[in-house]
């Protein structure tokens, strides 16, 4: 699929004015190196996994190029889902139900969350949460959802691990290693975060990328190769 | 809005010098942080670079380079890097390469800066830095060497003299004289005693002095049998014998009086003089040396050498450096050898023969500490006939190490002791034997014998220790085969730095938990400096001195010698004050050092001295070993 045609069709198409201005802008120019990308690592906590009945609860992004990652452009929001929060949530995320209460609806900050997206690559870890999520909880307010194109560092880890298999191992059926982040972290030396924060996840997300792009990933590949 | 990196501010609150920040400035600093990931091998920083950021590993491992190329250090986890460059010229100083995969958090010049002006301790963690650091700590204890911290009742060596008011001036001055004093505090047996123990001034009415004799008695043509009331001072200015000794000069010199007396709660235990302050500073071993050379028998030698504790605690808590303490404590060792030879000699008669009395190790060294054997040995005249000489030499050395052994010096496990008759040799025995030493060299052989390379005379014919210092020193210069087998051995012992400087602890035994500073620090030093020093031809015993002729003679790369003595005096110090405080808590004083009870900047410090004495090692290896043949 070819993302900018995709975007001009979807400029199109919409209806409401910020997800219009968000296609308008359009995407990274697909035949970019990965060496000189902006990159912008998403997380989102959810009050559950079903993008269906849940919602989102937080938002994480961290900007970042493949020397860098920049902490001070990093912002993170709290936002009111429409699903209530449950307790094993809570446990997960540490997310309390008076820190929601008082926390804005994803539609007040939709345009602060595209601002920081704007002419970066999005990368996530496990792009199901991110795109589904996202496409639901706004298709629930606006009345339409949104596409978008990311990479993800999962899908990285997949191939890689694929492709470090031997014959053998797919002969005899060896399990396939974890692709967790935390897991998928340990593989390169990364340190353990405590995971299901929006913010460390991003940022974690953002150094496991850093490091896949030194060992399984060509610094001059398109950005069309990785995104889907 | 800053967002809170919880993860960051979480790491780096576990180390210094972000452990020191406020609460807010480290959240700040964690929300300005950049991140940088390096797949192992891979270079971070190049030497003469613009630097821009202070690096600290998250994870991994990265070794630091000099421009020669040299490793400089390695660091890992918690580990800072950068910070040289950023304080010179914003260049790099030391090319950074990750060893492992590694994950850095990168501090912007700015806000590093601006946490350097605002925050005393984050600034000097980083202004004082690596050996520099070190050498700042060393010279900062030797600078604070003075009379600023030392009590007032440090000086009190002897219980105060009383005469009572009604007592003639001729008493009085008897009484000086006995006394060897040179002041008297006066007392009324009618003043009544008060209840309350805090306000006993012990009856006390008036002080004095030889000068009250001179100018008010003899000048005056006064009657001797004038009472002492009546030339006494009366309006007594007292310390308290909290004072610190400075206070106690700038009272005399301002009330222009030579006696002060002491007193402790309002009672007077001591008077001091203005002598006593001036003899203080510098001399207070030297009076124990000269109270040691009164004694008049072992009992008398082993009683006063129970001193000997309080003395070292003194210099080091006056703050000496290693080499004073090293030196007193080593004229101490030798006055007692001393002593105890002129008893032996009055109770078995004078030598048959010539003969000089040699300390070895340590001691020969000028670097004992409180911990100690006695290492020694007899040089016999060559007209030594076993038959007719044997038996006086015999009971000679016993005497002497069965009298050190009284005084606190253990006896050498090794049974290096001239009461051993295998170290009671003729001057030419020992020529022969330290030929063979030197020129048969195996490193077993030498294993126990290296002591023998750190000589010394003590007592007798000490010209014929000169001669065999001198013999060394040319033979074993031009014997590669022997420096080798000496290098060897001073390898055997290494620093306990574990990798990625870690501290290594003894795993076993006593002292679990702990590591021996002695066995890990002081003496692998002095071992390596002793073979550069008879590399080099060098007659010096101490290591310090033995530095200096290392130096001269140009043979350690360029700053190394500098740093090996700041590593020395370090490790040095360390394991003193160690020792003195054992010795302050009623335990007793030992050599290992548990590093829990160190500051993370004594630990810090420990690790680069240590680091010094690793790389040195690599040195000696390198320059003594490669060009020979070791079996």
């Amino acid at each position: 699929m070819s993302w900018p045609n995709r975007f001009q069709h979807l400029v199109e198409t919409s209806k409401d004015p910020r997800i219009q201005a968000f296609y308008q802008q359009g995407v990274v120019d697909p035949y970019q190196q990965l060496s000189q990308c902006e990159f912008v690592a998403l997380d989102f906590e959810t009050t559950g996994l079903d993008p269906n009945t849940d919602d989102i609860v937080s938002v994480g992004v961290v900007p970042f190029d493949l020397r860098r990652i920049r902490l001070a452009q990093a912002k993170h929001w709290l936002v009111k889902p429409t699903s209530p929060l449950a307790e094993e949530s809570v446990v997960l995320h540490r997310i309390t139900h008076s820190q929601v209460e008082s926390a804005p609806d994803l539609q007040d900050i939709l345009e602060e969350v595209f601002a920081s997206l704007h002419g970066k690559v999005i990368v996530v870890h496990y792009q199901f949460v991110e795109k589904s999520f996202f496409n639901s909880a706004l298709k629930a307010r606006l009345g339409e959802g949104i596409e978008f194109p990311v990479i993800d560092t999962m899908e990285i880890e997949k191939s890689a691990i694929n492709n470090a298999r031997s014959w053998l191992d797919k002969l005899k059926r060896k399990p396939i290693p974890s692709v967790r982040l935390a897991d998928c972290r340990k593989r390169y030396g990364l340190p353990y975060y405590q995971p299901h924060h929006a913010l460390s996840d991003a940022l974690a997300t953002a150094e496991l990328f850093q490091a896949q792009a030194q060992y399984c990933l060509d610094p001059s590949d398109m950005v069309k190769r990785w995104w889907s | 809005m800053e967002v809170e990196h919880q993860e960051i501010a979480n790491f780096l609150v576990a180390y210094p010098p972000f452990s020191d920040l406020p609460q807010e400035a480290l959240h700040k600093l964690a929300s300005q942080v950049e991140v940088g990931y390096y797949r192992a091998g891979s270079g971070i920083l190049e030497y003469g670079e613009q630097i821009t950021y202070l690096y600290v590993i998250r994870s991994g491992a990265v070794e630091l380079y000099r421009r020669s190329g040299e490793l400089y250090n390695r660091i890992s986890t918690g580990g800072i890097f950068g910070q040289r460059g950023l304080l010179m010229n914003r260049k790099v100083r030391f090319g950074a390469q990750s060893l492992e995969d590694t994950l850095v958090y990168c501090i912007p010049v700015g806000i590093f800066d601006e946490y350097c002006d605002v925050y005393e301790a984050f600034a000097d963690y980083f202004e004082a830095d690596d050996n520099a650091r070190l050498k700042i700590t060393v010279s900062e204890q030797a600078d604070s060497n003075d009379l600023t911290t030392a009590k007032v009742r440090k000086l009190l060596l002897r219980d105060v003299v009383y005469v009572e008011r009604n007592a003639t001036v001729q008493q009085a001055a008897k009484v000086m004289a006995k006394e060897h004093v040179s002041s008297l505090l006066i007392y009324d047996p009618e003043k009544p005693v008060v209840e309350d123990p805090d306000e006993d001034d012990g009856q006390v009415v008036g002080l004095i002095s030889d000068r009250d004799l001179r100018t008010k008695v003899v000048a005056e043509g006064l009657d001797y049998q004038t009472p002492v009331s009546e030339i006494m001072s009366t309006d007594l200015i007292i310390v308290d014998s909290n004072a610190y000794v400075f206070e106690a000069m700038m009272l005399m010199l301002r009330d222009n009086v030579h006696h002060l007396p002491v007193v402790h709660k309002r009672k007077p235990i001591g008077v001091v003089a203005l002598s006593d302050i001036l003899r203080y500073e510098s001399q207070s071993s030297l009076l124990f040396v000269r109270g040691l050379m009164d004694q008049q028998s072992v009992e008398d030698l082993s009683s006063y050498a129970k001193q000997l504790p309080a003395i070292f605690t003194r210099m080091v808590n006056e703050d000496a450096n290693s080499h004073m303490i090293g030196s007193a404590m080593s004229i101490i060792g030798k006055t007692f050898k001393h002593k105890l030879l002129e008893l032996a000699e009055a109770k078995l008669g004078p030598p048959p023969i010539p003969y000089c009395f040699i300390a070895l190790g340590s001691m020969a060294r000028d670097e004992q500490l409180i911990v100690t054997d006695q290492d020694n040995a007899l040089i016999l005249d060559d007209s030594y006939q076993p038959a007719e000489h044997g038996a006086y030499f015999e009971k000679l050395a016993k005497f002497v190490c069965d009298g050190l052994a009284n005084c606190g010096y253990k006896y050498c496990d090794g049974g290096i002791m001239a009461s051993n008759p295998a170290w009671r040799l003729t001057y030419s025995q020992w020529l022969a034997q330290f030929e063979d030493w030197i020129e048969n060299p195996s490193p077993e052989a030498l294993l126990n014998s290296s002591i023998f390379f750190d000589l010394e005379g003590v007592w007798g014919e000490t010209k014929w220790a000169e001669k065999l210092t001198a013999f060394i020193s040319k033979k074993a210069k031009n014997t590669p085969k022997f420096l080798a087998a000496m290098a060897h051995n001073a390898l055997r012992r290494t620093p306990p730095l574990g990798f990625f400087n870690g501290f290594v602890l003894e795993q076993d035994g006593e002292h679990r938990r702990s590591m021996n500073i002695k066995r890990r620090g002081t003496a692998p030093l002095s071992d390596l400096v002793r073979v550069h020093a008879l590399g080099v031809g060098s007659k010096k015993q101490n290591s310090f001195e033995r530095l200096e002729d290392i130096d001269e003679a140009n043979i350690l790369p360029k700053g190394k010698v500098l740093d090996l003595q700041a590593a020395l005096e370090y490790i040095a110090i360390m394991r003193i004050r160690h020792q003195a405080w054992q010795i302050e808590q009623g335990e007793k004083p030992d050599n290992s050092l548990p590093p829990e009870t160190l500051s993370d900047f004594e630990q810090r410090n420990l690790k680069e001295a240590f680091g010094v004495l690793d790389k040195a090692q690599s040195f000696l290896k390198f320059r003594y070993q490669n060009k020979s043949m070791m079996k």
